[in-house]
């Protein structure tokens, strides 16, 4: 089976500055790294070809250094890295990322084989839309298993796969024909570290570099900036809240005596919430 | 296991393994690099100065390409009391020449710099790959590593060890002793960022221009120990380090003696306003020729800080690291051209090339320099308190006539020290410098 992981670069969120003048983001020296949450989605995938058979390809797009993510892949154990890099996908939004990754995943399904399963992760932590996954199964017409926490069946006999669908309010047990689009939510598997032959293959392994006209796309208006009907009006980081410490003064020291206390200070400032409460209580 | 056989595996991607990768890639060698670090670079730490000599020899331009922060122009030595100094500065305009001789540098970039040249040479670099231990032949011959990667092994003719200081697959193999705490000192750093042109107003700087410090006394509070403030292109290095048995023995920490270097009255105004971003800590092999271990055998060769490369009166390291790893570079390709085994007898090469140059040279000068300042501590605590005191009373215009003056300064000095161990300490500093 022949399975794609999109996966995104992003600068690592933990070292990233806000400057205290211009209040832009400083990304100048900031380390980046794998979109966390696609390492999830990457090893679910090699979990998957480990146990089925196949391979996996990587697939990314971004500026040349990009390159270094996806090498970070194959040490990881994937198959073959795909790089869509191309100045004319500069300041994409997530409609033109979604267009030219979709072009890319048709691309490799015909020059590497067809793809039952594209995975990527639920969101990016530097967008945090959580919207190119879908929006490449929207193009692309595959059925899409998003915020999955576990992959329960695949029957390839029968193209069939099931999965946890963790929502809100209780988990969803899911089954759809492949080919299928899943996005994989975070702490459902713990990357693996790669052996030495993995990491010495991708030490060695030549990246397949696609220009857009490579991945045949043909509408560049679609693409970049030009495509991207978002627009970014402005970028700040928000004021620290002043948060507030209320000190309730009590003599009576009993456990009954120091909950009432809190719990009148609290419906001092809400006070719906005591209704609220009892109706919840009364089981209404 | 890697199934295709390598000329030469270098374990650590610093100075001294970079330079061994990159001579021998070079010059077509099979390499292959292992690094326990994220990147080249990620766990390398130093104050930092490039000696530019060492590297021309190994990539010629480097100046091209290479993330250099300033060059240096200045050189001040400080001996510092608790509350003043006493300096020699040596400030050139010769300097400011075309190829400068001396830079500041941030080894996370430095590095991974270096290693991008070792890898265009050639070598293939593994990272986050740590070796764990060496593999012999049944004779007892080094022939390959075994590492942390589901224990994965590769193989070689030569095993090149540039693991750095605490180099724990030497100690394991039992090719060397572990690190005693009075041959090792205890470094901490930290990077305090300023503008640029903040740092060039208070340093009296221009373009890239820099300024070092090296200061010894009071602030290492009696133990064998410097203290240095580097000037990067927006940032300040500034650290302290002392021998680890002597801070075993006064119970002082590494992080309260640079709180005080930095709080300073000499040093504390040339950081005021700057914002310390990076804390790093790191432990400098200072044993000398004495400390030094094997430095060769059946199938391996031990260069930089794992060999105890690290002149420490010079506070020069990194250019010793890359010298013994090109010299252990051109032995191997030497041997190998002429298809000579890469034994013990015939790696001896490696220490006899090593004689001729300024490495083992100065290794040997300064054998006797560890032992004398670990147990001459008023060195760094006595002599700079009088210096100072006796500065105080030779600039101070009070009324007391210079011949006073003179007898004060001449008596305090007998008082804190004995004739005879005055003359003592100036007769063995000067046999132990010869």
């Amino acid at each position: 089976m022949h399975i794609v992981v999109c996966l995104k670069q992003v600068p690592d969120s933990a070292q990233i500055r806000v400057h205290p003048v211009t209040n832009t983001i400083m990304r100048q020296g900031v380390p980046t790294i794998i979109n966390p949450y696609d390492l999830f989605a990457l090893e679910e995938a090699l979990r998957l070809r480990d146990r089925l058979g196949g391979e996996v390809t990587v697939l990314t797009m971004g500026p040349p250094m990009a390159e270094d993510a996806l090498r970070k892949a194959l040490t990881f154990g994937a198959d073959r890295a795909v790089l869509l890099t191309d100045r004319s996908f500069a300041g994409s939004d997530t409609l033109a990322t979604s267009y030219a990754l979709s072009m890319a995943l048709a691309k490799i399904g015909e020059v590497f084989g067809p793809t039952p399963i594209v995975f990527t992760g639920k969101q990016t932590i530097d967008g945090d839309t959580a919207q190119v996954g879908p929006g490449i199964a929207k193009r692309l017409g595959l059925n899409q298993l998003t915020y999955v926490a576990r992959i329960c069946d695949l029957d390839p006999a029968a193209g069939t796969i099931s999965v946890e669908r963790r929502a809100e309010g209780g988990v969803q047990v899911l089954e759809t024909r492949m080919p299928v689009l899943i996005t994989m939510l975070e702490g459902t598997n713990e990357m693996r570290r790669g052996s030495l032959d993995d990491a010495y293959r991708a030490a060695r392994s030549q990246i397949v570099k696609w220009s857009a006209a490579d991945a045949g796309i043909t509408e560049l208006a679609k693409c970049g900036l030009k495509g991207s009907p978002t627009i970014v009006k402005k970028v700040f980081a928000p004021q620290a809240r002043a948060e507030k410490v209320q000190q309730i003064p009590t003599s009576d020291l009993s456990t009954d005596a120091l909950a009432a206390s809190v719990m009148a200070a609290i419906f001092q400032k809400q006070p719906a919430l005591e209704g609220d409460l009892l109706r919840f209580a009364a089981g209404q | 296991m890697i199934e295709e056989r390598f000329d030469a595996i270098v374990v650590g991607a610093g100075p001294s393994g970079n330079a061994a990768a990159y001579t021998m890639a070079k010059e077509g060698l099979k390499v292959l690099q292992l690094e326990r670090g994220e990147y080249p670079g990620s766990k390398n730490v130093q104050g930092a100065i490039l000696y530019a000599d060492a590297l021309e020899k190994i990539i010629p331009d480097f100046r091209e390409d290479a993330p250099l922060e300033r060059h240096v122009i200045e050189q001040r030595l400080w001996t510092m009391d608790n509350g003043s100094h006493v300096g020699m500065h040596y400030r050139s305009d010769d300097f400011n020449e075309e190829r400068p001789n001396r830079y500041t540098i941030i080894r996370a970039q430095f590095d991974r710099w270096f290693s991008g040249k070792v890898r265009e040479a050639g070598a293939v670099l593994l990272c986050e790959t740590t070796v764990t231990e060496l593999l012999r032949d049944t004779a007892g011959r080094v022939i390959g590593v075994r590492t942390d990667r589901g224990g994965g092994t590769a193989f070689a003719d030569i095993v090149i060890l540039g693991e750095g200081v605490n180099g724990l697959v030497g100690q394991r193999a039992g090719l060397r002793p572990e690190l005693k705490p009075d041959t090792v000192a205890l470094a901490v750093k930290e990077m305090h960022f300023l503008p640029r042109e903040t740092i060039e107003a208070r340093f009296n700087l221009k373009g890239n221009e820099g300024v070092v410090i090296e200061a010894m006394g009071t602030i290492t509070d009696g133990m064998t120990g410097t203290g240095f403030l580097y000037t990067n292109q927006e940032s300040i290095s500034i650290g302290i380090g002392c021998i680890v048995s002597d801070f075993t023995e006064s119970n002082r920490t590494p992080y309260g003696l640079l709180e005080a270097f930095k709080r300073h009255p000499s040093v504390q105004p040339l950081l005021e306003g700057s914002e310390c971003k990076e804390y790093v800590a790191h432990l400098i092999p200072e044993g000398g020729y004495n400390a030094m271990p094997q430095l060769y055998g059946d199938g391996w060769i031990v260069v930089g800080d794992a060999g105890q490369f690290v002149n420490a009166v010079h506070r020069e390291g990194s250019n010793l690291a890359m010298t013994t790893g090109r010299i252990a570079a051109e032995t191997v390709v030497w041997l190998k051209r002429r298809r000579e085994e890469l034994s013990k007898g015939n790696l001896a090469e490696y220490q006899r090339r090593l004689e001729e140059t300024f490495v083992m040279k100065d290794m040997k000068k300064y054998r006797k320099i560890p032992d004398f300042l670990h147990h001459n501590k008023h060195f760094f605590n006595l002599y700079p308190k009088l210096l100072s005191g006796a500065a105080q009373t030779w600039f101070r215009v009070d009324g007391v006539d210079k011949r006073t003056k003179e007898k004060q300064i001449f008596q305090s000095f007998r008082a804190g020290r004995k004739l005879t161990g005055l003359i003592g300490d100036a007769f063995k500093l000067a046999r132990s410098w010869r």
